[in-house]
């Protein structure tokens, strides 16, 4: 119970005069459409104008560092010159590996789609389990807090071992790297679902079933989608890493592959497509939990 | 008419136990409550007011003593105890609409067709004056609309017994009357019994048919009940100089901070 006297209210009891006063409704004065625009225009500007400016430095920095002769890496215009028709582009199929970014890139997050939402199943279903039985958190959760800190390759032996093939592991490092936050944010969401939300379910009778799908997961899609979203990160870093080691097609190893044939600009226009992707991840998982977290309703 | 009483707590007693720590709570509670009644209880912070109305709706189990609602015992929480919780605790996902209708498909289920629970629901937010806001979500309504719907989504359960645990507690002053006034004009209309918890002494006397009065905790019981004796429909305005009103009011008063003031912290 709160603590809260409200021993002012106690003594309030002395009338209320009647109002007596004319109400007159305030109209906003609506503005011109110009100085709207204006203002749009600006705000506009104050968002986009920032990061060009920055960007435009770095550009500059970067030129004018790279550009003596002897510089070991090359200036942003040289990159463009050495990548062009890896950037003009993106997919030419020259067979074998020999494919465009698009091709590169679709077959890594071809990769990222299926071991991710693996992860995102099972790391769900376990947080459940973990956030409802005090049990399953005190035997599982010390396994977690240790498996989690080991670092994505370093599964990677081990899957290799076990599974034979090169693809399977891949998608096993991704699994077992994106895996932790998603359990352990869904745990602590299912720990987090306020009593009174329990006490709505208990006073409706809800049964068991219906309390996990109309309270447990509405009340912890915001924090499923935090962990989904730290875990979508963490498997595009997995898979660029782990796709150096087992070849074929994907981002990754078209790095490792320029790096042998010393084509550094296509190493660093894959570097600038690595991070717009994963950014792109990152924001598509935070719309679609903004979205659900929103619209999960109604019926 | 029976004259088993409706709703009965029966020498009630609660403790709570913390490892070797024992603290008791409430100690041999005795209330009787017809049917159509509206019960206040008050008491100071801590005194075990909302443990008793826990134990009436089901989600705690008393310790000893029994509460008996038409002559059963009461041993779990369920929609004919329906409870209007101080925080509103609406589902923040769902619309004003879908918190009412996931109480009513729950209890009218198999009782009512899809038509019927749908008039049903809306029934209930006309009552509360919130039909028009049916789509909104909780957190874009104000809290005194947020505590309607609290309380439309009990009433709509049909409780037998209608608990409130401290529904004004979060209001601001205007908003708390304007509420009292619905709660006052929804009781007159479909003559619940109702048990509410409060801190204001004028919000227990203008409600009440009767106000229950707690001694302080710990071993917490019913000081006194004080009947109040004024005509519905009441006004608020006609009330401030009602000599009966301020009577109870004194009395309530009296009690609370004369005879069973906080007692001293350090003690």
């Amino acid at each position: 119970m709160p603590a809260t006297a409200r021993a002012a209210s106690v003594a309030a009891a002395t009338p209320v005069p009647e109002t007596s006063a004319e109400i007159v409704t305030f109209r906003p004065p609506v503005r011109p459409a110009l100085e709207r625009a204006l203002e749009m225009a600006r705000h506009v500007a104050s968002v986009v104008l920032p990061p060009l400016i920055v960007l435009s430095i770095t550009l500059f920095v970067w030129q004018l560092l790279c550009s003596e002769p002897g510089a070991r890496l090359p200036p942003p215009t040289k990159v463009v010159a050495d990548a062009w028709d890896f950037i003009a582009d993106p997919f030419y199929d020259n067979g074998g590996i020999d494919k465009g970014a698009f091709w590169q890139i679709s077959k890594s997050l071809g990769r990222v789609a299926i071991g991710f939402s693996l992860a995102a199943v099972v790391g769900i279903a376990l947080g459940v389990l973990v956030g409802q039985s005090t049990w399953a958190m005190r035997g599982l959760d010390p396994i977690f807090q240790v498996l989690r800190t080991v670092p994505p390759l370093a599964w990677l032996p081990l899957s290799l071992a076990g599974f034979r093939h090169a693809d399977p592991s891949a998608l096993f490092v991704i699994f077992i790297t994106s895996i932790w936050p998603i359990i352990i944010n869904t745990s602590v969401g299912v720990r987090n679902i306020p009593q009174d939300y329990r006490n709505v379910a208990a006073v409706i009778r809800l049964s068991w079933w219906e309390v996990f799908y109309k309270i447990t997961l509405p009340a912890t899609v915001p924090y499923i989608f935090t962990g989904l979203r730290i875990g979508v990160g963490l498997s595009w870093l997995a898979i660029v890493a782990a796709e150096m080691l087992i070849g074929g097609v994907g981002i990754g190893f078209f790095i490792w592959d320029a790096w042998n044939s010393s084509r550094i600009s296509d190493i660093i226009v894959a570097l600038v497509y690595i991070g717009i992707v994963g950014f792109l991840l990152d924001k598509l998982i935070a719309t679609i939990g903004h979205f659900v977290s929103h619209g999960v309703s109604a019926q | 008419m029976t004259t088993q009483p409706y709703l009965k707590f029966e020498q009630v007693g609660m403790s709570f136990r913390r490892g070797q720590m024992a603290t008791e709570v409430l100690r041999d509670v005795n209330l009787r409550i017809e049917q159509g009644e509206f019960v206040s209880l008050i008491g100071h912070s801590g005194c075990g007011k909302s443990t008793l109305l826990n134990i009436l709706g089901g989600l705690l189990k008393s310790t000893s003593g029994e509460v008996f609602l038409e002559g059963k015992v009461v041993d779990d929480p369920g929609p004919d105890r329906a409870i209007v919780f101080q925080n509103h605790s609406l589902l923040p996902w769902l619309t004003v609409y879908g918190n009412i209708a996931i109480a009513v498909d729950k209890v009218f289920g198999s009782s009512k067709s899809k038509a019927e629970r749908h008039d049903w629901v809306m029934h209930n937010l006309e009552l509360v004056q919130m039909a028009q806001a049916k789509d909104k979500r909780p957190h874009e309504v104000s809290g005194g609309m947020k505590q309607r719907v609290g309380i439309a989504r009990a009433l709509a359960m049909q409780p037998k017994v209608l608990l409130m645990d401290e529904p004004f507690g979060a209001l601001d002053a205007l908003t708390r009357a304007h509420l009292q006034d619905s709660v006052m004009e929804i009781h007159a209309r479909l003559g619940n019994t109702v048990m509410m918890i409060t801190h204001d002494v004028d919000e227990a006397v203008l409600l009440s048919d009767r106000v229950v009065m707690m001694t302080n905790g710990p071993a917490a019981t019913i000081g006194e009940i004080l009947p109040v004796d004024l005509p519905r429909p009441r006004r608020r305005l006609e009330l401030a100089t009602d000599a009966e009103y301020a009577r109870c009011r004194a009395a309530v008063l009296e009690f609370l901070y004369a005879r069973h003031r906080v007692p001293a912290r350090a003690a």
